[in-house]
């Protein structure tokens, strides 16, 4: 029969333990969770990337709803359990929903700790555990004004760095002398301290938080106002958030008669004093420790599953731990004790100019303790030296220099990861340690880090951990491995983009299909990889003769608008150089209005977005705009974005040429131009180049003497200013160059190969011989986009506005809502 | 309510779905996709991928499933699961072509008239 596991909590560490338990046993378990968050298990560790913005919280999220469906689980959100009946084996929540188990597992976490002072009750002062705290936390963020963060821990940085972020001021107050004493030494300490004030975040160290003060506005209602210190030091606050420390969450195993101390005590086993009841995380408690980072909890889960599932195994110990700072920029490692002692002695280096500061304490021949600031690429070594309880007396010499140097051998960039053992984790945000990506590799063949990716999601999500990969590729295969092999376009060929490109050509393939049965492709009719390459490259060798083939395009391309993550649309009509006047405003107001678009807002290439847009309503919303002279502005596609411009010699003082009117030229006569990538071009009246112009893919600098031409930037994934093409004198010249430029690339360029790394990929010298020393091939490309150029330039919205083409996107096929049960 | 078994309603002509394409059937428990394939095979799911619940019907078609528009997972169309690394399944239901008609099996959207 199967038994009844309820679980109390929902964080990470019962997630683990339970998706480690349908993998060992399903079916043994009928599992009900209570958790007290109205949500599903999310990945708390990526909290900090929430409130900085460089996640969304759909990123984090570790179980979807789907995953409690399938494993059978009864979740029940919100619901905070109050009591536990441990002799008739029930749990109670708030609302009364009770569960009765066989084996219980309780999972509460932990609590923030709050400082005992005056005023830490008002609206205002926040904590930082979950994603309510983050949410409030970016409410507060969106009207700006002062942040004081209590605590110069892990937490409190993390939660200084995202608000600041966010647009706060931020002042954290410390109460140790140096910040992360726990985790740091001094001089790293103080590193860091520089480090968060070159970003102009305030450190106050020593400083013992008095009071919160209150304001009171005209409604009556008070909220933080200020925090007072020790010495009398007022600092202006609008919000406070107490990041001081944990404390684990054992009240109702308490309550419930089980043995607690600071936390729930637990055996090796992870069992309470109650032998049907077991506790995992933060909320417990293992020979008078407690825990707050994942790598002990998550090794905790898996005791707790093979203790459910008796399958018995290793017992949990303590230890050694490892932290890292995820605050962007700032490189923090530190692990084990690095406690100065008898009979301890230090490794140190610095290097002043790049920031780096590394020190390893040694103890009997046997690093105990590592700090690295500046460089942590060497910190997975170090930290396994640590827990294995290496002898490096060998490499003593050396080791500070990291696994490249180890054994005074040469350098040798895979060392690193060849010296860690098979359970080393690689991929932190997966899960994915290396003995599974070997595995991976060798069972099935990966060659590539895709295929990595597509296998094993190792290095699917945030990418850190791409070289790490990279490494256990060439590792695996030897010589096999070459990264800079031609890669397969997709799995439904072994050719590359390139040979692609040159075969279209060669032997003139004219359709898709052509293609797939002369190409030899593998699969019936391409996947989703590689049809909308084919159908670019198409579009691009045979000008006005191939036909586009719709359903090859990615769906944004296919209904022209852009995907939003509910499934609605945003528009953005064309702003040529990104000039408007009222008649086009108060058209764009009045669809607002008419079709109830949720927002309005203004995009980086100076054009207006209307999000929200049901897909329904998008013929309709394109023929008002089109009423109004308003044609598509291609927001959508891998063409031509938009030509952002300042106002030259219209209006600005410093303006040298016409910097508007020739950006608005350009895009009138590249506007339609399929592309390999999006193409996003600035015109700029002077060198102060205020429309951004050196980070873009084409950039135009106007000087007195005339135009200097710029590409290949980047400011996306990648941050890269443009290199210099060529000057030239007149706005006609400028426009022909531009034009050969993008013609060739469009030639040359892989599909989704952004000009930059188009650019890298075949060299700035090729590019300038191509459009700047020969000048007749410059005219042959020039001509050749203005040929195609033919078939592109019309408004893809006024078609599907008046319903003439792809009428069938836009209305469902049938529609049985009203259908009701014969009697 | 052995009325309600086997309901086959026809929903449309084969070719008011692209091939390689989707269209929209509104029911009253949802959206549902059909898919017609390029060997005019025609699946019909839940307009709904399991990752993050976007709209499969807007994704592109390729062999016997369907790549989701918002992250790329990939949908097997015959079983609604998906495929790769990835796991999480779709709803699928009941479909058949005949003479060119697409037949929807429809007991599951029928809406009952007293609980309407």
């Amino acid at each position: 029969m199967t038994s009844r596991l309820v679980v109390i909590g929902n964080g990470m560490a019962p997630g683990r333990a339970l998706e480690r338990l349908f993998e060992a046993a399903p079916g043994t378990y009928d599992v009900t969770i209570f958790n007290a968050e109205p949500r599903t298990n999310y990945d708390r560790i990526l909290l900090s990337p929430v409130l900085s913005g460089e996640k969304s919280y759909e990123e984090i999220v570790i179980h979807g709803d789907a995953w409690y469906e399938q494993n059978g689980v009864k979740l029940h959100k919100g619901k905070k359990v109050v009591a536990i009946d441990r002799a008739a084996k029930t749990v109670t929540a708030e609302d009364g929903t009770t569960a009765a188990y066989d084996k219980l597992l309780i999972a509460t976490g932990s609590v923030p700790f709050i400082i005992p002072v005056p005023g830490r009750d008002l609206a205002g002062v926040l904590t930082y555990r979950d994603l309510d705290d983050v949410n409030a936390m970016l409410i507060a963020a969106e009207n700006g004004g002062h942040a004081v963060v209590i605590g110069g821990g892990l937490l409190g940085l993390e939660a200084a760095a995202g608000l600041k972020a966010r647009g706060m001021e931020v002042t954290v107050v410390h109460l140790m002398p140096t910040l992360m004493e726990r985790q740091l030494d001094a001089a790293a300490g103080g590193l860091l301290k520089r480090a968060l004030e070159d970003r102009a975040i305030k450190v106050i160290t020593k400083a013992n938080t008095k009071e919160i003060l209150a304001t009171h506005d005209s409604r009556g209602s008070t909220r933080v106002r200020g925090v007072v210190l020790d010495d009398g030091a007022e600092i202006a606050a609008d919000i406070v958030v107490m990041a001081v420390g944990i404390r684990p969450n054992a009240a109702i195993a308490k309550e419930a008669g089980l043995e607690t101390n600071r936390g729930i005590v637990v055996d090796e086993r992870l069992r309470t004093s109650d032998p049907d009841i077991l506790a995992v995380g933060e909320c417990v408690e293992f020979n008078g420790n407690v825990y707050g980072l994942v790598a002990p909890l998550y090794e905790q889960a898996n005791i707790v599953s093979n203790e459910l599932t008796g399958l018995g195994g290793a017992g949990f110990t303590d230890k050694a731990l490892a932290t890292k700072l995820k605050v962007t920029g700032v490189d923090l490692f530190s692990a084990g004790d690095f406690a100065d002692a008898e009979g301890r002695e230090e490794i140190v280096l610095r290097d002043a100019t790049r920031g780096v500061y590394k020190r390893l304490v040694l103890e009997d021949d046997k690093v105990v303790g590592a700090v690295l600031f500046g460089d942590t690429s060497d910190s997975s070594w170090f930290f396994q030296h640590i827990k294995d309880g290496t002898d490096i007396s060998e490499m003593r010499d050396t080791l500070i220099f990291g696994p490249a140097y180890a054994g005074g051998t040469q350098a040798d960039p895979s060392a690193a990861v060849a010296t860690l053992p098979t359970d080393a984790e690689i991929c932190g945000c997966n899960g994915v340690c290396k003995g599974t990506i070997v595995a991976a590799i060798n069972d099935q063949g990966l060659t590539s880090i895709d295929d990595v990716r597509a296998h094993t999601k190792a290095s699917a999500s945030c990418g850190t951990c791409s070289g790490l990969v990279e490494q256990l590729l060439a590792l695996s295969l030897g010589d096999a491995y070459d990264a800079a092999a031609v890669r397969a376009m997709c799995g439904c060929t072994e050719l590359g983009h390139a040979e692609v490109r040159r075969l279209i050509v060669a032997k003139e393939l004219k359709s898709i299909p052509d293609l797939m049965q002369e190409l030899e492709w593998t699969s019936s009719g391409g996947c989703a990889k590689c049809r909308p390459a084919l159908n670019y490259y198409m579009l691009s060798s045979w000008p006005g003769e191939y036909v586009d083939d719709n359903q090859s395009r990615f769906i944004n391309e296919r209904v022209h608008a852009n995907i939003q993550k509910d499934g609605t649309y945003s528009v953005v009509p064309r702003m040529w150089g990104g000039v408007t006047n009222p008649q086009e405003l108060r058209a764009i107001a009045d669809v607002a209005e008419k079709f109830e678009i949720p927002t309005v807002k203004c995009t980086g290439g100076q054009r207006i977005d209307l999000l929200g847009v049901k897909k329904e309503d998008l013929p309709a919303v394109w023929a008002d705009l089109n009423a109004a002279g308003l044609v598509s502005g291609h927001a959508y596609g891998k063409v031509l974005r938009t030509v952002k411009t300042c106002v030259g010699t219209d209006w600005c003082r410093f303006g040298t040429q016409d910097s508007t009117g020739l950006g608005v030229r350009i895009e009138k006569f590249m506007w339609g131009s399929w592309t390999p990538a999006k193409v996003k071009m600035a015109v700029s009246g002077c060198p102060r180049n205020c429309s951004e112009a050196t980070c873009k893919d084409v950039g135009v600098i106007c000087v007195d003497s005339g135009f200097e031409i710029h590409f290949a930037g980047a400011a996306g994934l990648d941050i890269k200013g443009t290199e210099f093409l060529c000057h030239v004198k007149t706005e006609d010249e400028a426009i022909e160059v531009i034009v050969a430029l993008v013609q060739l690339y469009r030639e040359q360029g892989h599909y989704l190969e952004r000009i930059y790394k188009w650019a890298k990929r075949v060299g700035i010298e090729s590019i300038q011989a191509a459009v700047i020393v020969d000048v007749e091939r410059r005219r042959r490309l020039f001509e050749a986009f203005a040929f195609s150029q033919k078939f592109s330039q019309s408004d893809p919205w006024a078609e599907r506005a008046r319903g003439i083409k792809d009428a069938h996107e836009f209305a469902p096929m049938a529609d049985l809502t009203r259908m009701e049960a014969a009697e | 309510m052995t009325i309600m078994d086997n309901i086959w309603i026809d929903v449309g002509a084969l070719e008011d779905i692209p091939r390689q394409g989707a269209r929209l059937v509104k029911t009253a428990a949802g959206c549902v996709a059909l898919f017609r394939t390029k060997n005019d095979q025609v699946f019909a799911l839940d307009d709904k991928c399991p990752h993050r619940g976007g709209p499969l019907s807007q994704g592109i078609v390729h062999g016997n499933a369907v790549t989701c528009p918002l992250h790329n997972w990939v949908i097997n169309l015959e079983t609604g699961l998906a495929q790769g690394a990835d796991e999480g399944e779709v709803k699928t239901f009941v479909v058949r072509t005949e003479a060119g008609r697409i037949l929807l099996e429809a007991s599951k959207f029928v809406r009952n008239k007293d609980a309407a």
